[in-house]
């Protein structure tokens, strides 16, 4: 069921919690000591889920237990505050993304361990909203 | 520290290995290796595997192969480093002999993939990444080496057809080795016409899921010093094949944690110590098999190893630079491209490849050379290791 091992990761799946240095590094995941300085501790930061991407692809051959989603997008998205994160897109269609597309993070349902399983959620990113 | 040399080589070939199992790949690579260092006992046994309770359903390699090659009683341990395992075991088998702790040892890669289904094999490739960051997203790891792709190519270091030429070379190469998966050639175009599996990666850029079992005998050149008082230190080799320089380096586990993902620091640093440690320069190096699990991976390696710029490895590919004729040869007997990547075995068969080379009997392959630099990559480069090789 994996239950504590996704419990543990509440924070950064839902708040997009990292770390920051008083040296200036930003990290996500948090790190307990700075890769930059090796300054311990860290501070607990929520970034705030808007970036850009950094790349992308369509995965089409999905590890075990995203098979049903294929095919989807997944990126390695620059936020602004500098770090990056590896994430799904969403909410877009495989031929509109584009190197540089503005994105921000949403919770979304990541995936489903069958019937009786977990449903695990986190954070994909979409396309900024125009208003 | 004493040299350790390799003084026996065995390769199982590359393929669907339906009828055999990881015990008897294994048995059969050390075999062969054992047969041709003319060795009956040896004292160590590492076996480099990255996947064998994740596909095989086994751990303990060490014991269950030592036991299972008549070698019951020895040190024997997995050595396990994603797909840089078989280079993991490599290292440690050439520590174990340099330093003295031991005067016989087997250094052998194992792989058994093609038991299962393709998406528990893509699932076993990605367990070396980040499992709670890039797993847990569902990004396996020919997605994160596609985004590699298509940021290179964006950042305008290549086309894809310079790509294509890495898989064209290693093809090429892989019709002159007996052991290789795929003898056959491919064009730029049939490539680059395959089905797209993570844009921009084609089907035609990915290693073959495959079996496969590879052994290498490590012994001390000079046999003063040697304390083993059970058997006399002694092989038949008539080319010892010398392991000048040996470095292990990492780098974030996650792609995301770099401060440039184009950049395989690890690589850089791997090959910076090994060549120091041999004393060798990137000119001195005659051929690089360097760890092709996809294009971009062996572009961005010959940048981070010193013999391209920045943004300029794929150019060795389109100038033909990597050309069994050119300036740098890699893959010399087809790279997990054609001879196939059975994962955590690729580093010792890179060993033996290499040993070919510099022994002479690399038959059609065979080009002039003294010094060879092995180098194997786990995950997205998280983990480098390099040895350099000498007769």
């Amino acid at each position: 069921m994996e239950i504590s091992r996704n419990w543990r990761l509440k924070n950064q799946r839902y708040r997009l919690e990292g770390t920051t240095c008083t040296c200036g590094q930003k990290s996500f995941p948090p790190r307990r000591i700075c890769p930059k300085c090796r300054e311990n501790p860290q501070h607990t930061v929520q970034f705030s889920g808007r970036g850009h991407v950094y790349s992308y692809t369509t995965v089409h051959e999905a590890p075990e237990g995203f098979e049903e989603y294929v095919p989807y997008s997944v990126a390695l998205i620059q936020l602004e505050e500098g770090p990056l994160v590896s994430a799904q897109l969403t909410d877009v269609d495989p031929e509109e993304v584009s190197i540089g597309m503005k994105v921000e993070m949403v919770t979304r349902k990541l995936k489903e361990q069958g019937d009786t399983g977990l449903i695990v959620y986190g954070y994909k990113f979409r396309p900024v909203l125009r208003c | 520290m004493r040299t350790a040399a390799i003084v026996g080589i065995g390769q199982v070939a590359v393929k669907e290995h339906w009828e055999t199992s990881l015990r008897d790949l294994a048995y059969q690579a050390i075999k062969e290796a054992a047969k041709d260092a003319g060795v009956d006992n040896i004292d160590a046994l590492y076996i480099g595997n990255m996947l064998g309770g994740e596909l095989s359903g086994q751990e303990h390699l060490g014991a269950l192969i030592s036991d299972y090659c008549g070698f019951n009683g020895i040190e024997a341990v997995r050595v396990e480093a994603a797909s840089a395992s078989g280079g993991a075991a490599l290292r440690q088998g050439f520590l174990s002999v340099a330093s003295g702790a031991q005067d016989i040892a087997v250094v052998c890669g194992v792989e058994q993939m093609t038991d299962v289904l393709q998406d528990k094999v893509t699932t076993g490739l990605s367990l070396g990444l980040d499992s709670e960051y890039e797993l847990a997203s569902g990004i396996s790891s020919t997605a994160l080496f596609a985004m590699l792709t298509k940021r290179y190519i964006h950042e305008g270091c290549c086309t894809p057809e310079d790509l294509a030429a890495f898989c064209v070379n290693a093809q090429k190469n892989g019709v002159g080795n007996q052991y290789a998966m795929f003898r056959r050639e491919v064009t730029a175009e049939a490539v680059l016409k395959s089905p797209v599996v993570a844009d921009p990666i084609r089907a035609l850029e990915c290693p073959p899921v495959c079996d496969g079992a590879a052994a290498v005998v490590l012994a001390p050149v000079e046999t003063e010093g040697n304390h083993n008082q059970n058997h006399d230190c002694k092989y038949e080799c008539d080319t010892p094949v010398k392991i000048t320089g040996s470095a292990v380096a990492t780098d974030s586990i996650g792609l995301d944690n770099r401060k440039d993902p184009l950049v395989f620091e690890s690589v850089k640093k791997s090959t910076q110590n090994a060549l120091a440690m041999a004393s060798k320069k990137q000119e001195d190096i005659d051929f690089y098999e360097l760890h092709d699990l996809f294009p971009i991976a062996a572009a961005l390696s010959l940048e981070a190893s010193g013999f391209a710029k920045k943004g300029e490895g794929a150019l060795l590919g389109r100038n033909g630079d990597i050309a069994l004729d050119g300036t740098i040869p890699v893959t010399t007997m087809g790279g997990c491209k054609a001879r196939g990547n059975p994962v955590g075995a690729c580093g010792v068969y890179q060993a033996a490849e290499a040993a070919l080379q510099l022994r002479g009997e690399a038959g059609k392959n065979q080009i002039e050379c003294s010094t060879g630099m092995i180098q194997c990559i786990g995950g997205t480069a998280a983990t480098a290791i390099t040895h350099i090789m000498e007769v």
